[in-house]
């Protein structure tokens, strides 16, 4: 009896076994998949992806289909490495009306895009926390812009832009009180109010600002896109918590069968802003700009905002129902379909675009929510995609009529076909995706090639790293009938979402140096024969020059303990690829990265007599071990003159 | 001289004008460091890189041979070889205008003579940076020198050095050569006559 026991139990056993081994039997076979995914050295890979970092404040860019790490942007937090946000010049970058925020939460990078196409001219990416959206320029890869959105609660629908970048939306997640004022949480439904902004970005260098916002009812709106095509006058914003509950949000908001996506028709809402019907509102926000001309960051403190209200404004804004709790909204590259991931629905409802319009002309509401007509869910729905796996929440779409829905709970991505509405292939992820991304995957023009998949958990997939496993994208091929997962590659911080677009298009722009000759930072120093000390008071400018293998000057005396010493180091080099670093012993704040003809400057405070050496953290040529220098630092009282060479 | 004789030679005078736009020898560096090339531009009245910052970088890398700067402005040729190039296309045009045929041949003469001399004055200048090295230089080969090669290609330390007639240098050895055709040519039509 014993034995047929254990007979039985190694045969269920074994046929677990076997079920974890067929569980990846939608992964091409190793060595096809291996094919697809090869760069051979020296080769480049064909898209460049930017994965957002979630909770560490970068972007992370990457190959595809290699899953190469390249680069990752600092936007939202310093780096030591670099010294951005540590740096005089990067400093400003990082300010906000709280303050210095040097850190933030980093979900959605967005493309800029020309007639609805990513032009890989800039990506937009924006801060959770203190709510703020970024311009990184893709020419340089670095962080060129940030905005501080006002009366925001959480930025966390955003930054999604328009066909032409006419504008980039965002959406607060947590509604407040506008303007922000001290009264009871429980005053939720009287005092709390969202916003919907709209930035707008100029054409030739990128520059934002906020154009207006609209002041909508108060539920905690979460996900946004701008239509394309016949819908380019419009934005789509979902909402949650139609219930406008302010405590147990995880019951209390879950209770209403239906919530709302928000459409905006913002060229109407240029029409009423031309009328006058914007209302000036005081409020302190910073709009922060990298000057390319000197290489410094400036703060700009911004006190007025535009608010439009809807109650002025008819026609402006009308609440799709939409099932239940959404949270991504998408829009088809024809522009007609609108596509929300219900996260506790059952099915994921497409809304037409053309039958909302057709509603609205003949007025079929069922209601209105503060003044917005609520329209009715019947007559804008094109169809439900049933059975679309459990926590639906984002979806992309091919080019080729097919969508692709990330389903959270049961981890998997759903693939379906737009206009019937059929589900036509599935495939597991390892595990819990969020986003999906498919190259142009929201643009009109998807290069529908390659899917991924921006999973929460990596448990069993990797090699265990303690409590905290490494975060993981999955790169499914979605050129033929059945989806097949090709590749898993580790990530940096939360790969919240992301966006790709092919390399040549960004490539053909990059920028290789930064011309020494047009460098209008005020400290620049172009030349040895101009590198120098000078004190002033208790401050000590010194002007170095890096350039393979030396600083100019190498040895300093006269500083004294108390001084401020600001090193203003210019990067000679005109070669792509020959950054100089700068570090001084005891620094208490960073490093520098310098690259060619770029100035930077950092502040250093010696708190001790001595002889501190400084050098070259960036190995940079065959004498780079000499590339280093003294700074004698003498007592606070002493009088040894400022001297240098 | 015959009238297709002297349109080829007015054809010659007008390809040595090509000088003023071309540069007239091409000296291009090889290095596993630069894939992408790295090189000078040897123009009549000036010294360029092969694309915008090559002739810092060759300076910044010829340093550490203890190489001296290359610094255009200093190069008293650069500044009299446009007159000598303008005084030969002036030249071509009295010839035509004369129809001497002897004169074609003192045109020719004079045009080698002043590229001999020309290329002669490039090898000094040649010698002159490659051997003159700094003493302090940081990098120090034992009997090694840096002379880059008249023309085709040489082996110096971990650059390979490639010098060859650039756009302009060949217009001008080809307008010799169109020259001596315009008098061969010449000669036949009047045996023939």
């Amino acid at each position: 009896m014993k034995k047929i026991m254990l007979i039985s139990f190694a045969v269920i056993l074994s046929s677990i076994t076997f079920v974890n081994c067929t569980q990846s039997g939608e992964t091409a076979n190793d060595e096809e998949a291996a094919k697809k995914v090869y760069v051979a050295p020296g080769k480049y890979d064909e898209f460049y992806a930017f994965l957002s970092g979630g909770f560490n404040g970068q972007v992370s860019v990457y190959g595809l289909p290699s899953g190469r790490l390249f680069k990752i942007i600092s936007v939202f937090s310093q780096n030591p490495e670099t010294g951005y946000g540590y740096s005089e010049e990067t400093k400003p970058m990082l300010m906000t009306s709280y303050g210095y925020i040097p850190w933030d939460d980093a979900h959605h990078p967005e493309l800029s895009m020309t007639n609805g196409v990513p032009d890989g001219r800039w990506l937009f990416i924006n801060a959770n926390n203190t709510c703020r959206v970024a311009r990184i320029d893709l020419k340089s890869f670095e962080t060129a812009e940030i905005i501080e959105i006002p009366n925001s609660g959480g930025n966390h629908g955003s930054p999604f832009v328009t066909e032409n970048n006419e504008y980039v939306i965002a959406s607060t997640r947590f509604s407040v009180p506008i303007p922000e004022k001290d009264v009871p949480i429980s005053s939720y439904k009287e005092n709390f109010k969202g916003t919907l902004t709209f930035i707008k970005v100029d054409p030739h260098n990128g520059d934002m600002s906020i154009a207006f916002q609209i002041l909508v009812p108060g539920l905690d709106y979460d996900l946004a896109h701008a239509g394309k095509g016949p819908s380019h006058d419009w934005a789509f914003f979902t909402s949650y918590n139609s219930e406008q509950a302010n405590s147990l949000l995880e019951i209390n908001a879950s209770k209403n069968d239906k919530d709302f996506v928000a459409a905006v028709n913002w060229k109407l809402a240029e029409k009423y802003l031309a009328e006058g019907k914007g209302k000036k509102m005081q409020t302190t926000y910073y709009n922060n700009f990298f000057d390319e001309k000197t290489l410094t960051a400036k703060s700009n403190k911004i006190t007025s905002v535009t608010i439009l209200n809807p109650k002025d404004c008819p026609g402006l804004i009308y609440y799709l129902p939409t099932p239940k709790s959404p949270h991504g909204v998408d829009v088809d590259p024809s522009g007609e379909y609108i596509v929300a991931g219900g996260k506790l629905s059952t099915v994921i409802p497409v809304h037409s675009f053309s039958k909302m319009l057709k509603a609205i002309e003949k007025k079929d509401f069922i209601g209105d929510k503060d003044g917005i007509p609520i329209l009715r869910y019947e007559s804008v729905i094109a169809g439900e995609v049933e059975n679309p796996g459990l926590g639906p929440l984002h979806t992309e779409f091919d080019g080729k009529g097919y969508a692709y829905t990330t389903a959270f709970i049961t981890s998997e991505i759903v693939k379906w076909k737009l206009g019937t509405w059929e589900v036509v292939d599935r495939i597991p992820t390892y595990y819990s995706p969020g986003h999906l991304c498919i190259p142009g995957g929201d643009s009109k023009n998807p290069w529908g090639k390659y899917l991924i998949a921006l999973n929460k958990i990596t448990k069993d997939r990797y090699l265990p790293t303690g409590p905290e496993l490494c975060q993981s994208a999955q790169l499914i091929d979605i050129t033929g009938d059945k989806m097949k997962i090709l590749l898993d590659f580790p990530t940096v911080g939360e790969p919240h979402y992301a966006q790709a677009i092919p390399a040549d298009i960004i490539m053909k722009n990059n920028q290789r140096i930064y011309e020494l000759e047009k460098n209008e930072n005020p400290n620049a120093t172009k030349s040895e024969k101009y590198a120098r000390v000078e004190r002033k008071g208790d401050e000590v400018h010194v002007y170095l020059t890096a350039t393979r293998s030396h600083f100019k000057p190498d040895n300093i005396e006269g500083i004294k303990v108390g001084d401020k010493v600001y090193f203003h180091v210019t990067n000679l080099e005109q070669d792509w690829d020959i950054p100089h670093g700068f570090a001084v012993k005891g620094s208490n704040n960073s490093e520098l990265l310098i690259m060619p003809g770029e100035t930077k400057t950092i502040l250093w405070q010696p708190q001790q007599e001595g002889v501190y050496p400084f050098y070259c953290t960036d190995f940079c040529s065959a004498l780079h071990q000499e590339m280093q220098g003294y700074v004698r630092v003498s007592s606070a009282k002493s009088n040894t003159k400022i001297s240098f060479n | 001289m015959k009238t297709i004789s002297r349109l080829l030679l007015l054809f010659a005078t007008l390809m040595i004008t090509g000088l003023f736009f071309f540069p007239i020898w091409n000296i291009d560096l090889h290095a596993p460091q630069y894939p992408e090339g790295i090189g000078l531009r040897i123009w009549l009245n000036k010294i360029t890189g092969e694309k915008p910052f090559d002739l810092i970088n060759i300076n910044k890398l010829n340093h550490y041979i203890g190489m001296k700067p290359i610094v255009p402005e200093s190069i008293p040729e650069l500044k009299y070889m446009p007159y000598i190039v303008a005084g030969i296309i002036l030249f071509g045009m009295l010839v035509i205008l004369l129809k001497k045929r002897q004169l074609v041949f003192g045109w020719i003469a004079s045009i080698v003579v002043i590229a001999i001399i020309g290329l002669y004055d490039f090898y000094m200048w040649g010698y002159h940076y490659g051997h003159n090295l700094s003493p302090e230089a940081p990098i120090k080969v034992p009997g090694m020198t840096y002379q880059p090669p008249l023309i085709g290609s040489k082996q110096l330390l971990n650059m390979k050095a490639e010098s060859l007639p650039g756009i302009g240098g060949i217009l001008l050895g080809l307008a010799v050569l169109i020259a001596i055709a315009a008098i061969i040519i010449d000669k036949r039509e009047l045996k023939g006559n």
